[in-house]
């Protein structure tokens, strides 16, 4: 795609950013004990003795999990690493009841990969993963139920995370939205997280630095944690490039430094300053064994991943004749792909994709509804079109069975036969229709035979009209032009 | 003293088989002695109520024939092992009030075979020491005091001394760098740490994950492996534990040892050994190649970094494991303190003793940015080395021999040990290169000093090969004719 510039008064600047991101692992039990993950309970419900932390409590590495780290490792298509290992990290806070994260640090379960992303301009490009690590959650810190107490809620503690490290391989906000909505696309296709940023079971921190337009140096970088949509990720990195740039133009250095990004407000602030980062002293989990993977396992996970959204797009382009964006569009959502596969299945699949994307997607948002909930079934919208293909209704008419068929949830065919709304396309009833409204409208004709041949199109709306829409309009049209210039 | 608290646990069990006395007369007899031995100080919490009703049970046991293997037998269990319902401390003001909502596996599987549970054994804080001294309960006395008031040793002090005074008729211990060992050569009884991952450690406090592992303490080694069996089993609780079958160790008592090589590591006689454990040590050959096994000299030459090994690692795990004692969610918590970080500091700073402290200090200091290569890391690789020599040894031998400890019990209070730390670590040199490999040792009482103080000798075995060191043990039991208290 075009290149993404900063200008200035004083010169040219380019972005380079990386991201990591948080991804909670869906699985029933916890990374390391048998609490459940269920979301949304009441507080410190969810903690078993070892997410509390209770003395003389171990962790015992949760399967699910690790099946659920390499399908998406796959996803990533990534290295699967047949030997990692488990790190502790330390540090004290009130939510992390060890008072450390069991998490991996030198060997983590997925290596580099690459994922390719979407551009607005139709364009793509890879972006490299560096790697991907297993780890457990903490708890949540509650600050504002009181002026002088904090609150904590220990049932996030524990839960398993992925946490995905790109190269630093972002040249524009764009690609990093793109990227983050092609990540959450494949993890939700493969149902190893939710992906809802909102909820915060998919969190980012974002790395930027800036350079002179065309250079290839790496400066210093900024970290800005827990952004936490795809609008803001993009408004992160636009607004932290600026900052550099000003600090870099008034004769300033960036140092390296952690930031907090204020959703409200659009900037950021300093957290904290490279000299008091915290010394993590990693250290190998003694608790915990190397884990140590075979190839038959991995081959296993292999063989049970499903068509992701890449494959599936090309597929729509290739043997169903999508535009590459409306095959992006719809594969973005498995749910949306699987949908429109089966509405299209035996009918014209373009026209099944512009419907889906036009009043279809319209009727779900003004309804407020998940697809899986919606009142057309895949099978009626196929129907539909093949109606309009099939010229028994027209495009005009076929809007207003959808309306119907989003109301009563009925196959189509039977709302165009008992609301009698089949397409006229007998030639005398046409026109005998069109000859109503050459006799009751003279003055359009003599308008017409003395030059105002635009006129045409007013009868033949008006003989449209007059069928209750149902007159083919190609055939009104020939007639009522052969009828006036006769 | 009542004569039946001087029985063994296999002579106990036999007796109470035979309807001799009932396992309330044995756990009253016992609960007697724990009144009158209060000088010790070996019990942190006694538990009569529970021990009164689990020694009912276990007559009812005995009257419907459905007893189990350790029915009805008092135990005492080092204060580290959570016990259910039952305060566990850890020896320390961090925990002085934290009552556990569940059992460890260990004391689980006792329990399920019918032990009755006296109360909880003081120990130092957070089995930090090898004295007893550094127990927030204050120290424990060892039962050969005579002028003088001796440790019993640690970290398991007050398993030993309650063992040897007759405070109950065994105990469980945990052994990090010797704990169990060094305490069982001081107090004149017998103690076994296995083979890591041999006990499970799930609800023992940790210390050092990857040195700590439970054993029995206890008057004879017949009874040490009688309360092994009852101990050991995998635990898909506690993921360092080994899927090995735990035979009849008893079985092992009977053996012989003819054919099979002792190794005496040369490492193990620095010039300048206390010349009394150098003959003991001989002696205990001696009645090893009279019963016609062989004897050689063998080589572990890394055993000079074991200590400065012992004392980088254990303190690097103990630093994170320690860092839960917070004051936030159970146990100690200080009142002072305007912010998060004042609770931590002020609870842990008033929580945890002397030691305890050093060791977490020293802990984060290996683990930091910058000093991780140059002591951590260094330190893994030496354990790594010094696994191997034992490995090497181990195809010229069957069995290691050595002494348990330099030295005897000293005083309580002892001027050199408490100025300087190291003098104390120093004690732990023959016991903590095992730990560091995860190798079996067994130490029995060998002999008594021109003082009158027991001398320990220690039996390394191969991983999980605890019944060699059973049959050995045996042999060298039978021959030392030791004289318990």
């Amino acid at each position: 795609m075009a290149e993404y510039v900063i200008e200035t008064a004083k010169g040219k600047w380019g972005i380079v950013v990386g991201l990591e991101i948080h991804c909670q692992i869906i699985s029933k039990s916890k990374i390391f004990s048998g609490g459940s993950t269920e979301f949304g309970d009441e507080p410190n419900v969810n903690v078993s003795f070892v997410d509390a932390g209770m003395p003389g409590m171990l962790p015992t590495l949760n399967k699910e999990c690790v099946h659920q780290a390499v399908k998406t490792g796959l996803g990533l298509n990534a290295k699967i690493n047949k030997y990692s290992e488990f790190s502790r990290k330390n540090y004290f806070y009130a939510d992390m009841p060890t008072d450390y994260q069991i998490t991996q640090f030198r060997y983590p379960i997925v290596g580099e990969g690459e994922i390719t992303v979407d551009l607005s301009d139709g364009t793509n490009k890879k972006i490299g993963i560096e790697r991907m690590h297993i780890e457990q959650d903490a708890g949540k810190s509650i600050h504002d139920l009181s002026p002088t107490k904090s609150y904590i809620d220990l049932n996030r503690a524990g839960v398993g995370l992925m946490e995905i490290v790109t190269k630093p391989d972002f040249r524009a906000p764009e690609e990093a939205g793109a990227f983050l909505r092609k990540l959450r696309s494949i993890v939700r296709y493969l149902g190893t997280c939710d992906g809802n940023m909102d909820e915060g079971s998919m969190r980012c921190d974002v790395n930027v630095s800036v350079r002179p337009f065309g250079s290839s140096e790496l400066r210093s970088r900024c970290e800005m944690k827990n952004v936490n949509s795809v609008k803001f990720v993009m408004q992160a990195i636009e607004n932290e490039a600026k900052r550099q740039i000003e600090i870099y133009e008034n004769g300033g250095t960036i140092e390296q430094e952690t930031r907090q990004f204020d959703p409200t407000t659009g900037q950021s602030k300093l957290m904290r300053k490279k000299e008091f980062a915290h010394d993590y002293r990693y250290f190998p989990e003694p608790d915990l064994p190397p884990l140590v993977l075979s190839d038959e396992y991995i081959a296993d996970i292999k063989a049970e991943m499903i068509e992701l959204p890449d494959a599936k797009k090309q597929r729509f382009v290739e043997t169903m004749g999508l535009t590459p964006y409306d095959a992006m569009v719809l594969c973005e959502n498995k749910e949306h792909a699987e949908f429109f596969e089966k509405a299209a299945q035996g009918h014209d699949a373009k026209k099944v994709a512009n419907w889906m994307m036009s009043d279809f997607f319209a009727m779900l948002n003004k309804k407020r509804l998940d697809i899986a909930q919606s009142p057309v079934s895949a099978e009626n919208l196929g129907r539909l079109v093949e109606l309009i293909s099939k010229e028994v209704i027209s495009g005009k008419i076929a809007k207003d069975v959808f309306e119907i068929m989003s109301e009563t949830g009925e196959n189509p065919e039977k709302i165009v036969e008992e609301k009698g709304l089949k397409q006229v396309t007998d030639t005398s009833a046409i026109e005998a229709i069109i000859n109503e409204v050459i006799a009751s409208n003279p003055d359009n004709v003599a308008a017409y035979k003395n030059g105002k041949t635009n006129l045409a199109g007013w009868f033949v709306g008006q003989a449209i009209k007059m069928s209750q829409g149902k007159a083919n309009p190609a055939i009104v049209n020939k007639l009522v032009r052969e009828k006036l210039d006769k | 003293m009542s004569e039946i608290t001087k029985l063994t646990v296999h002579e106990a069990l036999n007796a109470l088989k035979n309807k001799e006395f009932t396992a309330l007369e044995l756990t009253e007899a016992y609960l007697r002695n724990m009144e009158n031995g209060k000088k010790y100080n070996a019990y942190i919490t006694e538990c009569a109520d529970v021990a009164l009703q689990q020694a009912k049970e276990a007559d009812k046991r005995y009257a419907t024939g459905t007893n189990r293997a350790l029915e009805g037998i008092p135990l005492g269990i080092k204060d580290l092992f959570c016990t259910k319902d039952i305060r566990t401390t850890a020896a320390s003001h961090i925990l002085d009030n934290f009552v556990p909502p569940y059992e460890s596996t260990v004391t689980q599987h006792l329990l399920d075979d019918g032990a009755v549970f006296l109360g909880k054994l003081n120990l130092d804080e957070f089995a930090m020491g090898g004295s007893n001294e550094t127990s927030y309960f204050g120290p424990v006395i060892n039962p050969w005091s005579k002028d003088k008031l001796l440790v019993p040793g640690g970290s398991s002090g007050g398993s030993a001394a309650a063992v040897a005074a007759h405070l109950c008729a065994a105990a469980t211990g945990t052994d990090t760098g010797g704990s169990i060992r060094e305490p069982a050569a001081f107090c004149g009884i017998t103690g076994i740490k296995p083979t890591y991952g041999r006990c499970s450690r799930y609800g023992i406090v940790a210390f050092a994950s990857s040195l700590d592992q439970a054993g029995p303490i206890a008057q004879d080694v017949r009874d040490c492996a009688i309360l092994l069996k009852s101990m050991a089993g995998f635990d898909d609780k506690d993921s360092t534990s080994c899927d090995v079958s735990v035979p009849d160790y008893e079985k092992f008592l009977d053996g012989d040892v003819r054919g099979l090589t002792f190794g005496l590591p040369k490492e193990y006689r620095p010039d300048g050994l206390n010349p009394e454990v150098s003959a003991y040590w001989d002696k205990a050959a001696e009645y090893l190649k009279a019963r016609g096994a062989k004897v050689k000299e063998i080589s572990l030459p890394h055993t000079k970094y074991a200590l400065a090994t012992y004392y980088v690692l254990a303190p690097a795990e103990a630093s994170s494991n320690l860092a839960r004692y917070d004051g936030i969610r159970y146990g100690f918590r200080a009142k002072e303190g305007q912010h998060l970080d004042d609770l931590y500091i002020n609870t842990r700073t008033q929580g945890f003793g002397a030691e305890v402290r050093r060791r977490i200090m020293i802990g984060t200091y290996v683990l930091s940015a910058g000093y991780y290569d140059a002591y951590f890391l260094k330190a893994q690789k030496m354990r790594r080395l010094i696994y191997n020599d034992f490995m090497n040894a181990f195809n010229q031998c069957d069995v290691i021999l050595t002494p348990t400890s330099p030295i005897t019990a000293f005083p309580i209070g002892d001027e050199s040990m408490l100025q300087n730390p190291i003098n104390m670590y120093l004690n732990d040199v023959f016991t903590v290169s095992v730990n560091l490999a995860g190798l079996p040792a067994l130490s029995l009482p060998i002999g008594l000093s021109a003082t009158g103080l027991p001398y320990g000798i220690q039996l390394i075995g191969k991983p999980f090969d605890e019944g060699t060191l059973f049959n050995a043990a045996a042999k060298l039991e039978a021959d030392a004719k030791f004289e318990r208290k």
